[in-house]
């Protein structure tokens, strides 16, 4: 056992401070541990948000040492041990209280995200899908929604353009969509002009913390922003599509899909 | 620098963080590395000389358009592909630049590497320092991203073709490279421009805009023969595309270093080891 100080930011919208704490450190321990050890001992009322204690469940992400990290798998022992170890709430949303904030705006986020529409010919059936069709999207289905991609992003975090850019996590969430072979909605025009796929200037940070390690940048974001060139500033890709009707073939099967939607729906 | 502190605890301003470890370590060494580069290429390139030697070719004058015997180490006549430049080039020429054939070339492998996505991570970094490092604070402006003026980034598919054509022409003078006077040999120079076009193919067909033509633009990677042909070339890619960044900065000291061995020899500082004995 040794005794660390550990400086934890203390407060709610209204402000606050750093309070530090003396804490008996056992061999093992988290920095989620060491928190559940001082709200026990030493301050009851401090707020943090966690569950499963094992990184799936995204609850307790914060900045550890500045580092955006999820506090149930970051060691103890990854910091000197005469080291200062400060943690603070995310930056990027609203504080609440102390270490918990108001993430609420990524679900605003996701809602508005046109969810899959099945083929008309895969609508209402199981669908077979190839394993290389799934290898390419599983990877974003990882997410934990811990938002350490959306707090690091300095279009979110710094600029603050929530108004304009939809944020990494749901650029995975669209990048699996446009990937999957049985959708038929058109989501790039959308993509480029509500969610703001141009505002990304691939820096990589959501790349660098994911715990999950998912490719965001280089699998998920820079595919996509591929994807907005091929529809708006590739005049080659735009003379092939007219030629070969692929507009058109795309329209269709988004309407027909539209319309097996609104069938099935009947049904129900 | 003055850093207010918000709710949370959090810093504003530049560079503001509570970061302890050397965040600033990659910003520094990625931007200063470029920044060496681009100076020795803008001085070998506006030098006008000493890019040639027996058979080798320097590859920041490559391909040569125009040449100009009279210059020290120049690249002989029948190797341009257009003679001796032209008088109605040299009259617009302007004349505080010197008559160099790399000045009406190196524009194409710049613009690719100038919109590569990787180099576009480590200039907004390095440079624009928007931002500098992972939660660090960023340069105040009115952020756009690539929305505005930087929506030129978009040509980069563009500039991906001419720099899959640079890698043919490399290849050819790495292949002409062998054989000098019409006799067939070997040297150190002739082995390093070999290396340089595979190396510079490494990082070209590595590049996310290459990714995403072979197949990456697909929906459906099985349902088609030809879907699966470019799914096979799309895994490929990736494998490169997965060290893009360190094909990068390899091929980019290599072609960097192979101009300057070129350099040497041409200019006599060094003795090019080869089997034509010259």
């Amino acid at each position: 056992m040794a005794e660390r100080t550990i400086r934890i930011w203390r407060g709610d919208e209204n402000g606050g401070e750093f309070v530090d704490y003396q804490v008996e450190v056992d061999e093992g321990m988290v920095v989620l541990d060491v928190i559940h050890k001082i709200q026990a001992k030493d301050a009851n009322d401090l707020a943090v948000r966690w569950n499963c204690k094992a990184g799936k469940c995204g609850s307790c992400s914060m900045e550890i040492n500045g580092r955006p990290k999820l506090s149930c798998m970051t060691r103890m022992n990854e910091y000197e041990p005469d080291e200062l170890i400060t943690v603070q709430p995310v930056k990027t949303f609203p504080i609440i209280k102390d270490l918990v904030t108001d993430v609420s705006w990524n679900y605003e986020q996701n809602k508005r995200i046109k969810p899959l529409l099945p083929k008309a010919d895969a609508a209402g059936k199981d669908f077979i899908m190839m394993q290389e069709d799934v290898d390419r999207v599983q990877e974003f289905r990882k997410c934990i929604e811990c938002y350490l991609c959306q707090n690091v992003c300095h279009v979110l975090r710094d600029q603050d353009k929530k108004g304009e850019f939809v944020g990494p996590r749901f650029m995975i969430r669209l990048a699996g969509l446009e990937m999957h072979p049985v959708d038929a909605a058109d989501r790039i025009p959308q993509i480029r002009d509500e969610f703001g796929s141009g505002m990304c200037n691939i820096t990589r940070c959501c790349t660098d913390v994911c715990p999950e390690s998912i490719g965001l940048t280089d699998n998920a974001i820079i595919p996509i922003k591929e994807r907005v060139v091929d529809r708006y500033y590739d005049p080659v890709a735009w003379i092939i599509r007219k030629m070969s009707g692929a507009d058109e073939k795309r329209e269709a099967e988004e309407k027909a899909a539209d319309a097996k939607q609104a069938e099935l729906q009947k049904t129900v | 620098m003055a850093q207010a502190t918000n709710v949370g605890g959090h810093q504003s301003g530049l560079a503001a963080t509570l970061r302890k470890d050397n965040w600033w370590f990659e910003a520094a060494w990625t931007g200063i590395g470029f920044l060496i580069f681009a100076i020795y290429t803008t001085w070998a390139a506006l030098q006008g000389d000493h890019y040639w030697h027996g058979s080798y070719l320097s590859p920041f004058y490559s391909p040569v358009f125009f040449t100009d015997p009279s210059a020290a180490g120049a690249a002989p006549e029948a190797h341009a592909w257009f003679g001796l430049f032209p008088d109605s080039l040299k009259a617009i020429w302007p004349s505080f630049i010197p008559l160099s054939p790399a000045i009406l070339i190196l524009i194409g492998p710049l613009s690719f590497r100038m919109t590569c996505y990787y180099y576009r991570k480590f200039y907004y970094r390095s440079y624009f320092m928007t931002p500098p490092a992972c939660a660090v604070g960023g340069r105040p402006q009115k952020y756009k991203g690539e929305t505005a003026i930087l929506v030129f980034q978009n040509i980069h598919r563009y500039t991906l073709y001419i720099a899959l054509t640079y890698i043919v022409i490399l290849y050819y003078d790495a292949i002409i490279s062998f054989s000098r006077d019409g006799e067939l040999g070997i040297g150190v120079g002739s082995v390093i421009l070999l290396i340089n076009p595979t190396l510079l193919a490494f990082y070209t067909c590595g590049c996310h805009a290459f990714r995403h033509l072979v197949g990456g633009q697909l929906d459906c990677f099985s349902c088609s023969d030809s879907a699966k042909s470019r799914y096979g070339i799309w895994q490929k890619v990736s494998n490169l595309n997965s060290r893009h960044m360190l094909w990068a900065w390899v091929s980019m000291i290599w072609v960097g270093l192979t101009d300057l061995y070129v350099r040497l020899v041409s200019m006599g500082v060094i003795t090019d080891l080869n089997t034509w004995g010259s």
